[in-house]
């Protein structure tokens, strides 16, 4: 089975509640935002499609939890952190005086887990046991093995029905680049992880590809039910279950689905336990429902910021930060930069235009990073010009604070003359001949302040 | 290569009224292309850069024989406009736009399948197609390239430019340069590219610039290993650094959950006999190198 036929999980899946900040005034990013949203606002989404979830309530406050549980009138309750990340089950809440590293030992299961511990998914029975769990997690970091020792924060809580689970099925949809249609996969694992699934016993997942047209197609749903070994009045159930899960993927422009695990309840009832939903972020013009959903709390302020200015960027853990035209340009310098001992500090895309404007806003974002010791400016001029180019750089670099070194390197139209305005500019600027002396002086410029 | 743009493409501009149609548009009359017209609905009977625009490509095709089409328009139509430019006859659509939801593209893809099996898609969100010295449809600056016996394809823009810039200072001239574009699912991937090129009597090798995402990269080696591709050929991958489960720019360049890894490209490329540049300043040399072998 080819690679793309793993369906693996993203590393920040969405699950876990949320603020639901209206970002009305800003609706529609453009750039690298990866479109996720939390468990909660997933299972409205479904359960507005047709897709049986279990009955539940979002808290913010632990009274308001312990309402819920009234309203719920069940004898099991499942209380559930609300955070962008997997694995919330193992997860720990800590507070800020608690020791995080050990924690995302504990969560990685490197470490024992202690008594009294909050986990980020807990079953109660009780109003009073409900109330604690939410206090527990409420305005804690949640650890998981994807979140980092840095977790993230709870803001919310989902209080829903405990279900008695008679089997943890897998459903997933997602598009195919080899088949150029999206794909349903459905597995009889539910409730571990897919990708293991996919790379251990690939026969164990049914894919069903969709026509965008045509949506899910009776037989096709009744080849997912036998696949999943569902019969008779659970198999109907199920089958009500995938046309409206493959409705809201189609509706809505998801990129990615996930409902896993999908169980079976004892009485043969069939519901999303978890769901994760991912959306295509060039769709999101025609989605404003969807777009308010963005949590700006869960996504990197600065990678918000660059968005915003239509650039893309993505913060990563090193101390050299470059900025780029075009995103194939920009991944190759990081890699250039590693290949040469330095460590990238982000992706930076100014895109087609490098305006004096976005120059000066992606230098202002990537100065923004304590960490960054030396920047490189990688810039081919085709249709835009390097002695423009470097007039910009240059107006930059006077209106900001360039406390570290700054290697540029251009090549294009007019790069003789874009570089004789530069090294001619009496500011401190090192000009590069290419990409490997490019690399070359900045990683030796990062180290020099170190 | 002349199967796509060569000295009988007459090009049509959808978007031509726009600022980068309008620009772009100029820039491939000043490098030779043979530019016929333009659509913009609502904009017909006007004209612009000396020749006239249309409504529709129906009328565009009718009255100029267009038989290539570069398409500006902003993502919320663009699916529709390529698919109009299928409807009309055109048998080369060159998609330039970024931002096209995928699920158009799933739409847009099944139905040239379903109605015109025959029309060539290139992209979108691609900087276009080039023969060196002949025919430019696209974005690409035109003085970086050389008319030589080396075909160029690419998911990215600049970085293409890059790697056909070391090459001209290597003195290898390019055949084709086609950008396949960054998006998820695109008109033409490295499997229906690298099949033009293995027919190509003008093109001796093959530079392939690939990124994260996806398995395109993999289904290229496949077809060198399996011998549906015979000519020398070398590539470069972009993105070996980027971290899983972000999205690096192109909507196609995210490393989902272990698949569309760098890694794993680069290993399939090299088990089937294709040299893989290590640093991007070295594509040049490694397909040197690959000629030589």
């Amino acid at each position: 089975m080819g690679l793309e036929h793993r369906l693996g999980r993203m590393v920040k899946p969405a699950d876990g509640c949320s603020l639901l900040r209206s970002s009305a005034s800003d609706p529609f990013l453009k750039g690298c935002v990866l479109m996720k949203i939390h468990e909660y606002q997933a299972k409205e989404l479904l359960k507005a499609a047709g897709v049986a979830v279990p009955a539940g309530e979002v808290a913010n406050k632990p009274e308001e939890a312990a309402e819920a549980f009234d309203r719920l009138k069940t004898p099991l309750v499942v209380v559930k952190a609300q955070v962008h990340a997997g694995g919330r089950g193992k997860g720990i809440a800590v507070g800020p005086d608690d020791d995080h590293a050990a924690a995302y030992d504990i969560a990685c299961g490197r470490k024992q887990r202690p008594e009294g511990v909050a986990k980020g998914v807990q079953l109660v029975k009780t109003k009073e046991e409900t109330r604690k769990a939410a206090a527990s997690l409420l305005g804690k970091k949640l650890i998981t093995y994807q979140t980092g020792p840095q977790g993230q924060t709870i803001s919310k809580v989902l209080v829903t029905v405990g279900h008695e689970i008679a089997r943890e099925l897998y459903l997933g949809m997602a598009v195919d680049r080899a088949l150029h249609c999206p794909v349903v996969m459905a597995s009889t694992e539910g409730g571990v992880e897919i990708e293991k699934v996919a790379h251990e016993s690939p026969e164990k997942i049914e894919r069903v590809p969709i026509d965008v047209g045509l949506g899910l197609l009776e037989f096709q749903g009744r080849k997912l039910s036998h696949a999943l070994g569902l019969k008779g009045d659970t198999a109907k159930k199920g089958e009500k279950l995938f046309k409206g899960f493959v409705r809201l993927f189609l509706e809505k422009d998801a990129s990615l689905a996930e409902i896993n695990p999908l169980i079976v309840t004892g009485a043969g009832d069939v519901l999303a336990l978890d769901c994760k939903l991912n959306f295509d972020d060039n769709a999101l013009f025609r989605h404003p429902d969807v777009a308010i959903l963005l949590d700006a709390a869960e996504e990197d302020p600065a990678e918000l910021r660059a968005a915003r200015s239509g650039l893309s960027y993505v913060s990563l853990d090193g101390n050299i930060a470059c900025l780029v035209n075009g995103a194939g340009l920009a991944m190759s310098t990081m890699d250039l930069i590693k290949y040469h001992g330095g460590e990238p500090a982000n992706f930076l895309d100014v895109g087609g235009g490098a305006s004096k404007e976005q120059v000066l806003e992606g230098f202002r974002i990537l100065l923004s990073s304590p960490n960054v010791k030396a920047v490189l400016v990688n810039i081919f001029g085709g249709i835009m010009q390097c002695d423009i180019i470097a007039a910009a750089l240059l107006v930059a670099y006077d209106e900001i604070d360039f406390r570290v070194p700054l290697v540029v390197r251009l090549e294009g139209t007019n790069v003789e003359a874009g570089m004789k305005l530069l090294k001619d500019s009496g500011r401190k600027i090192i000009t590069a001949t290419g990409l490997t002396d490019a690399a070359q002086q900045v990683v030796a410029a990062a180290k020099g302040q170190e | 290569m002349s199967i796509l743009a060569n000295k009988s493409t007459r090009l049509i501009c959808q978007g031509i009224t726009g600022k980068a149609g309008a620009f772009h548009s100029e820039q491939c009359q000043k490098y030779g292309t043979n530019l016929v017209g333009g659509v913009t609905p609502g904009r017909g009977g006007t004209t612009a850069l000396g020749v006239p625009v249309f409504d529709t490509c129906d009328e565009a095709v009718k009255a100029t024989g267009a038989n290539a089409t570069m398409i500006f328009v902003p993502p919320p139509f663009a699916a529709d406009a390529i698919l109009e430019a299928a409807d009309a006859g055109i048998a080369l659509i060159v998609a330039i736009t970024e931002g096209i939801p995928v699920l158009d593209m799933a739409r847009a893809n099944g139905y040239l399948k379903a109605h015109h099996s025959h029309v060539r898609l290139v992209g979108p969100n691609c900087p276009g197609v080039i023969t060196p010295g002949v025919c430019k449809i696209g974005i690409m600056p035109g003085y970086i390239h050389k008319s030589g016996r080396v075909g160029v394809i690419s998911r990215s823009g600049t970085l293409t430019y890059e790697g056909v810039w070391q090459l001209t200072n290597l003195g290898i001239g390019q055949s084709t340069c086609i950008g396949i574009g960054g998006d998820p699912i695109t008109g033409t991937d490295f499997v229906a590219a690298l099949a033009l090129f293995e027919s190509d009597p003008e093109t001796d090798a093959v530079l392939l610039l690939g990124e994260i995402g996806g398995n395109a990269e993999e289904r290229a080696a496949e077809m060198k290993a399996t011998g549906r591709f015979t000519k020398p050929m070398a590539a470069f991958i972009a993105g070996q650094t980027a971290p899983p489960g972000k999205r690096m720019g192109h909507a196609g360049a995210i490393i989902s959950g272990g698949s569309g890894k760098a890694s794993d490209k680069i290993a399939a490329l090299e088990a089937a006999g294709i040299h893989v540049a290590k640093s991007p300043a070295d594509m040049g040399l490694t397909l040197k190198a690959a000629l030589k072998s």
